[in-house]
């Protein structure tokens, strides 16, 4: 197997058909940009999107490439393990339809900053949430850059550099020109694509075995043992679990890329529809991974997995060579390009909405900037956060970057998440409440990872860390909703109360 | 119905849906970091504890979804349209 792969030598067919896709989403960006003359279809998609487009894009903003091969890998090279990251990853999104996804709607225009800051005085919250907004964005935008150079390097045989720079410019000609129309339109393509391949491999895979899962199962148990169906190192204590599991479930729901996503649809209902689509999809999607994970162990095997990736992040192209030859690897890496491109696009655009609708409208301009300012700022922090992006991928080149995700999950539900449920559902929720519970979490989940044997041991080869735990949202969540009661019970806001009246009216009617 | 008695009925429902799906997917995570032997068990050729309860905790979240889904789109969105064509409160 090993010797005989073409991966990571630039073939014609991949080539063709990551330059259909491009042609594709050029086009879609040439007819969106016909389509994107003010503010709300820049941001919104002008809330023209239905319930089952948003929940493929959903899908589409929330299946990197990095959850496609790196949990395929995981299967492929521990085995059961890889479902405990699939199922956290799932499990975040009941948690946003029932808590979170309606009232967004209802309450919000562009960003999840206009919820939190609803009843609350406007500029610190805006301030505060602005900021947490942009950390998630940029550590989820360096993981993504640095995973696609390398992911690029090894499947098409470009350079980093070169990968790093055709992802942003790409990306940043779909947000630039077709903002949330075009990048909507990418991301539902991507979804497709990556479901249809995913399913194609898995039919191929699961028709050496009867059609029956358990027969393959059952293979990779003869060939590697019953530890494979078995946990193994993945979770090493209790307490590492527990705080894993709440960084991915209540992460989801502190995303800004993807709480972004709502204000696409014109009302509640479809906002609801759009989670079931996106739980639906994303579900049978982490179902069909398990397959090729298991289908790569056995077909592909460990040792040559591992001799291409040591991650072995390149089972899902390697298994599709095995399958279908150089055709069906160079779709699938066309379709793993693609997924990063998607991706990338959604993060920037929401990182864009922060600086110019959170920071320049609402607290430079005090809300009274005119249509075209709005626009033309929007477009500059576009910009500016795509040559940062590329920036970022470059500096951060050779790092291990698995660590930003779970970072990026765990700052997103310790410095997002309790504000914004907080200002949804009580009604003592105070200004300074707000700005103490984002500002916790947010300080003291970065400040742990730094104390964590990820940075501490592995990354600085210091001997030992500060903090025990990977992964901080344990002591940072709680501590973020602490923060908030506290303060907010120490010094009562009369307005934001008396306000709480009209918000519920509108968190469950709508706008009138 | 008034909006206040909506706004509770929807709470009650979103927090116990919510509470279910935190229930069963700790359940599952803690069940792994405590008793390996019993989720590594083998209950029929290719097939563990731990394999067959995390595909469950997929379509547990399928099903909590979609309960959630079928009561809004029936009852709340019935409810809503009344209270809006009911006018605001004077």
């Amino acid at each position: 197997m090993l010797g005989t792969t073409m991966l990571g030598t630039p073939n014609s067919t991949s080539i063709g058909f990551f330059l259909a896709f491009v042609s594709l989403t050029l086009g879609i960006t040439w007819w969106a940009a016909r389509h994107t003359r003010t503010t709300e279809e820049f941001f919104a998609a002008g809330r023209r999107i239905t319930g089952r487009q948003n929940g493929f894009a959903l899908a589409g903003d929330y299946m990197s490439a990095a959850s496609f091969l790196g949990i395929a890998g995981l299967v492929a090279t521990s085995g059961f393990d890889g479902l405990i990251y699939s199922t956290g990853w799932l499990v975040g999104w009941p948690v946003v339809l029932f808590l979170i996804a309606e009232p967004l709607r209802n309450l919000g225009r562009y960003t999840f900053t206009d919820v939190v800051s609803f009843r609350l005085r406007q500029r610190p919250v805006r301030i505060a949430a602005a900021l947490g907004a942009l950390a998630v964005v940029l550590l989820y935008l360096i993981a993504q850059m640095v995973g696609a150079g390398n992911l690029i390097r090894l499947m098409f045989g470009l350079s980093y550099e070169t990968a790093i720079v055709i992802v942003g410019a790409v990306m940043l000609v779909y947000v630039l020109f077709g903002g949330m129309i075009a990048t909507t339109w990418v991301q539902i393509v991507k979804a497709a694509l990556l479901l249809g391949g995913a399913a194609l491999l898995a039919l191929l895979v699961l028709a050496r075995f009867g059609f029956n899962p358990l027969r393959l199962f059952a293979a990779a148990a003869e060939h590697y043992g019953a530890a494979v169906l078995a946990p193994g190192k993945l979770i090493s204590s209790p307490w590492e679990a527990v705080s894993l599991g709440l960084a991915l479930m209540f992460g989801t729901a502190g995303l800004p890329h993807i709480l972004m996503r709502f204000y696409t649809v014109p009302d509640a209902r479809a906002a609801r529809q759009s989670v079931f689509w996106a739980t639906g999809l994303i579900g049978c999607f982490y179902l069909l991974t398990f397959v090729l994970g298991f289908g790569a162990m056995v077909l592909v095997g460990h040792d040559a997995i591992v001799a291409v990736d040591k991650g072995g992040n390149m089972a899902a192209p390697l298994l599709a060579e095995a399958l279908g030859g150089t055709p069906l690897l160079g779709f699938i890496a066309a379709v793993a390009f693609a997924t990063i491109l998607a991706v990338v696009a959604g993060l920037t655009l929401s990182g864009a909405a922060a600086l110019s609708h959170d920071l320049w409208v609402s607290v430079v301009r005090h809300g009274n900037a005119p249509h075209e300012e709005q626009l033309k700022v929007a477009r500059i922090a576009s910009v500016m956060l795509g040559v940062l992006a590329v920036a970022l991928g470059l500096l951060f080149k050779g790092q291990n970057v698995a660590f930003m995700v779970g970072l990026a999950f765990a700052l997103a539900a310790s410095g997002n998440f309790p504000a914004l449920v907080l200002s949804i559902y009580w009604q003592g929720f105070t200004t300074a409440g707000a700005v103490a519970a984002i500002v916790t979490g947010t300080l003291t989940a970065a400040t742990l990872i730094c104390l964590s044997p990820t940075v501490q041991i592995d990354i600085l080869h210091h001997a030992h860390a500060w903090f025990p735990l990977k992964n901080p949202a344990l002591v940072s969540m709680p501590l973020a909703f602490l923060a908030a009661v506290v303060v907010s019970l120490a010094a009562p806001e009369a307005a934001a109360s008396a306000g709480y009246a009209a918000k519920e009216r509108r968190m469950i009617l709508g706008e009138q | 119905m008034t909006l206040g008695l909506l706004s509770r009925q929807r709470w009650r429902i979103a927090t116990t849906l919510s509470a279910v799906m935190i229930v069963v997917y700790f359940g599952f995570v803690l069940l792994v970091a405590f008793d390996k032997p019993l989720v590594g068990t083998i209950i029929a050729p290719g097939l563990s504890v731990g394999v067959l309860l995390g595909a469950l905790v997929i379509v547990a979240a399928w099903i909590v979804t979609w309960i959630y889904v079928r009561w809004a789109n029936s009852h709340l969105d019935r409810r809503v349209s009344e209270l809006r064509a009911a006018g605001p409160p004077a």
